[in-house]
C-alpha cells in the first residue's frame, strides 16, 4: 500500500513537471522564438547599409525596408523653436505625461547638448553654433539593439517590415533590463501611474500603466496610416529631419545621406543606430 | 522533519518573532509599493536599478559560496565538512528565497513575472540566470533533504543523489557567472563591461558565503550546542583567505585597467565610487565612505583571519569578528557599490545619484529577514537530526 502510495508520488510529481516544462520547451524550438533575433533574411538586409556605411565588412545588396532619420542640425539652429514644437508634437501624439521632477521623468524625443549626446565626438573648441544649439535625442532604432537582446520576455523586438524598434506594453514586466542595455539612455519607465500627468489626452494612442517601460517608436502608429512621425511633420519644410528607407537608394533619406558627412552615436558599441546626424 | 521547527526553546520562538515583525513591516511596505508604483522608491531614470538588484546579486554569490564546503566533502572527500556541508545546502536556499523575492519586489508588474517562461527568450541573460537560479534551488532542496533523511535513519544516502550533488558543483559557478553576466555583456556601461567581473564575483562569493558559514556555526555552537569542528572552521578559514585575497586583487585589476590606460570610460566609476567626482561645480561623493569602509574591512578581516588570534581553541571572538567584517566589506562592495556605480555616469554622461527611501529600506530589511527566517527553520532540522542521532 505504501509502495504503491510512493509510486503513484512519484508518477504524478514527474508529469507535474513536464506539464509546466512543456510549453516552455515546445516555444523554444518553434522557429518563432529563434527568429526573435531578427529574422534571418531581414537582419541580413539591415546589416547591409551600416556594413557599407563603414564597418569594414562585406557589402551585401540591401533587402527589405530600413527606416531611418537624418537630423540636419545647420537647418536645425536657423529655427530654433522647431524642434521644440517637434517634441510637443511627440508628446500629444504618444500621450507622453509631464512630470516635473526629473526623477520621474519619461521622454522619447528631448534636447541635450552636443558633448553629452555625442560622447565620443570631441567638443573640445567646437563651433559657436554647435556648442550653442541643442541636439535633439531619440531611440536610435539600432539594426543591433541591444534593448531587444537584453529583454526577458520579448516585449521589445525589431519589427522585421521596417527595421523599427517596438515594444508591448502589455508584456513588459518591468524589470528595466532593457534601460541598463541601451547605451543611448532613450528608455523611460513609468515609475507611477503616468496618467494625472498627460497634459491632452490623446484617444489615438493607448497611455501606459505604471510599471512598464516605453520609448520612441518612430511613430509606428502614424507609419501604418501612411503618415510621417510627428517630429518630421512638425519640422517641415525646413528639412531639419528628414525620413525614410535607408536601403532604398532613390529614397530622400539615402540623397542626403549620399551627399552629405553624417555621424551616429556610439558606433563603435556597434549598435549600428538609425539616426544619423549633420552637425 | 519539519516537526522539528515546532518545538524550541524560547529563545527560538524570540528570534522568530523579531524576524517576523520585520518580515510583517516589509510585507505591508510592499503593499503601499505595489500600489503606488515603483516611485516609492529612490530609483530613477538614471539609476535604473537600486537596493533590491544589488542585494539579488550579493546573495547570488552567498547562495554560490556553499559550494566550499560541498566541494571538498564530495570531491576531495574532506571528512571534516561532513557535518556542516548540510548547512552550505541550507544556506543555499534561503539566499535563493531571498534573491527571488528581490527580483519580485524590483519588478514594475509582478503579476507578469511569468512572462519569462511563458514567452522564454534565449537572447536574454535573465531568462538564463532565472533558469540556474531555479535549478540551484531545486537541488539543493532535494540534496539536502535526501542526504539529511538518510542521517536520521543512519543509512547510506540513496547512490542515485551523488548525480545531483556533483550535479550542483557546476551550477553554484554558474548562478553568480549568468549573474555577472547581465552586467558584463551591456555594451556603454564601462564600468560592467569587464571580463574579470564573473571571476570576481566567484572569488567575492567564496568568501563572504563560508563567512556568513562560519558566523552561524559559532552561534548555533552556543544557543544549540552544535560544534563544528575546529579543524573544519580552520580550513574555511583558509579558503575564504584566498578567496578574499583574489576579490581584492581583481579589484586592484581594474583599478590599473582604468587608471594606466587612461581611457575616461574606464575609470570615470572608479572615481566616482572611490574618490567622488566633481562635474559641473557640483561634488558627487556618496558611495565615497562605503567603498572605504569596504577596503579597509577587507584587509582588516584578512589580516585578522590570517593571525593566530582567529585560531585560538576556546575563544571563537576574533574568528566571528574576522568573518563578520569580511561578510560586510563584501556587502559594500557587492551589495551596494558594484550596482551602484555601474550606473554613474548615465550614457550622456550625467550624474544622478541615488538615495534609497525607507519604504524601500524597510522592503530591503524585510526580504533579508524572511531569509534568515527560513535559514533559522532549515538549520532548526539540520541541528534536530544531528541531536537525535547522537
Amino acid at each position: 500500500m505504501n509502495k504503491q502510495r510512493r509510486k503513484f508520488l512519484k508518477i504524478a510529481g514527474v508529469s507535474a513537471l513536464a506539464g509546466i516544462g512543456a510549453p516552455a520547451l515546445i516555444k523554444l524550438s518553434s522557429s518563432s522564438a529563434v527568429a526573435s533575433s531578427g529574422g534571418q533574411e531581414a537582419a541580413a538586409g539591415h546589416g547591409a547599409a551600416t556594413a557599407a556605411a563603414g564597418h569594414g565588412a562585406a557589402v551585401e545588396a540591401p533587402q527589405g525596408v530600413r527606416l531611418g532619420m537624418v537630423i540636419d542640425m545647420r537647418k536645425m539652429a536657423e529655427v530654433p523653436e522647431q524642434l521644440d514644437n517637434a517634441i510637443a508634437a511627440c508628446i500629444s501624439a504618444h500621450n507622453i505625461p509631464e512630470f516635473p521632477d526629473k526623477k520621474n521623468e519619461i521622454k522619447w524625443l528631448w534636447k541635450a547638448p552636443f558633448e553629452n549626446v555625442f560622447l565620443d565626438h570631441s567638443s573640445y573648441h567646437s563651433s559657436t553654433r554647435v556648442a550653442n544649439t541643442p541636439f535633439p535625442a531619440l531611440c536610435n532604432h539600432c539594426d543591433d539593439p541591444p534593448c531587444v537582446r537584453a529583454c526577458p520576455t520579448k516585449a521589445t523586438f525589431k519589427l522585421a517590415k521596417n527595421g523599427v524598434v517596438a515594444m508591448d506594453f502589455h508584456r513588459c514586466i518591468g524589470c528595466r533590463f532593457c534601460m541598463a542595455a541601451c547605451p543611448y539612455g532613450a528608455r523611460s519607465f513609468n515609475w507611477q501611474d503616468p496618467r494625472p500627468y498627460i497634459k491632452k489626452y490623446n484617444a489615438d494612442f493607448p497611455s501606459r500603466m505604471m510599471g512598464v517601460v516605453e520609448k520612441c517608436n518612430f511613430c509606428g502608429e502614424r507609419l501604418a496610416l501612411g503618415q510621417e512621425p510627428a517630429c518630421v511633420e512638425a519640422c517641415k519644410g525646413t528639412g531639419a529631419i528628414t525620413f525614410g528607407d535607408l536601403n532604398d537608394p532613390q529614397s530622400e533619406v539615402r540623397q542626403v545621406l549620399d551627399n552629405e558627412f553624417t555621424i551616429q552615436r556610439k558606433t563603435n558599441l556597434g549598435t549600428k543606430p538609425s539616426v544619423f546626424y549633420i552637425v | 522533519m519539519i516537526e522539528k521547527t515546532l518545538k524550541g526553546k524560547p529563545a527560538y520562538w524570540i528570534w522568530l518573532a523579531f524576524l517576523g515583525m520585520f518580515m510583517a513591516i516589509g510585507a505591508a511596505c510592499y503593499i503601499r509599493q505595489y500600489n503606488f508604483g515603483l516611485g516609492m522608491t529612490g530609483m530613477s531614470r538614471d539609476v535604473s536599478w537600486g537596493l533590491y538588484i544589488s542585494q539579488f546579486t550579493f546573495l547570488v554569490g552567498v547562495a554560490a559560496g556553499g559550494v566550499m564546503l560541498v566541494l571538498p566533502y564530495y570531491i576531495h572527500n574532506y571528512k571534516e565538512f561532513g557535518r556542516i556541508t548540510i548547512l552550505g545546502e541550507f544556506l543555499a536556499i534561503s539566499a535563493i528565497v531571498m534573491c527571488m523575492l528581490f527580483i519580485m519586489a524590483d519588478l514594475g508588474q509582478p503579476m507578469r513575472a511569468l512572462n519569462v517562461i511563458l514567452h522564454p527568450t534565449p537572447n536574454s541573460m535573465l531568462f538564463y540566470d532565472m533558469c540556474v537560479l531555479l535549478g540551484y534551488l531545486f537541488l539543493n532542496i532535494l540534496c539536502g533533504w535526501v542526504i539529511l533523511t538518510a542521517e536520521r535513519k543512519q543509512v547510506k544516502p540513496p547512490k542515485w543523489i551523488y548525480f545531483f550533488v556533483y550535479l550542483s558543483i557546476p551550477f553554484a559557478v554558474s548562478i553568480h557567472t549568468v549573474t555577472a553576466m547581465l552586467y558584463c555583456g551591456l555594451p556603454g556601461r564601462h564600468f560592467w563591461l569587464s571580463a574579470i567581473i564573473a571571476p570576481r564575483f566567484l572569488a567575492s562569493a567564496f568568501a563572504a558565503g563560508p563567512a556568513l558559514i562560519i558566523l552561524c556555526c559559532i552561534i548555533l555552537k552556543r544557543v544549540a550546542g552544535f560544534d563544528a569542528g575546529k579543524k573544519a572552521m580552520n580550513k574555511i578559514v583558509t579558503i575564504i583567505i584566498y578567496a578574499a585575497l583574489l576579490n581584492m586583487f581583481f579589484v586592484g585589476l581594474e583599478f590599473f585597467v582604468g587608471y594606466y590606460s587612461n581611457i575616461p570610460g574606464h575609470k570615470f566609476a572608479l572615481e566616482y565610487l572611490f574618490f567622488g567626482i566633481e562635474h559641473h561645480g557640483h561634488v558627487y561623493n556618496n558611495l565615497v565612505p562605503f567603498m572605504w569602509a569596504f577596503v579597509i574591512l577587507a584587509f582588516g578581516a584578512i589580516g585578522l583571519l590570517a593571525s593566530p588570534l582567529a585560531k585560538l581553541k576556546d575563544n571563537d571572538f576574533f574568528l566571528g569578528l574576522g568573518c563578520a567584517m569580511l561578510f560586510l566589506a563584501f556587502w559594500l562592495d557587492k551589495g551596494i557599490g558594484f550596482v551602484l556605480g555601474g550606473f554613474v555616469p548615465n550614457p550622456l554622461h550625467e550624474i544622478v545619484e541615488y538615495v534609497p527611501t525607507a519604504n524601500e529600506l524597510a522592503i530591503t530589511a524585510g526580504v533579508w529577514a524572511t531569509g534568515f527566517f527560513v535559514l533559522t527553520l532549515l538549520y532548526k532540522i539540520a541541528i534536530g537530526v544531528e541531536h537525535e542521532i547522537e
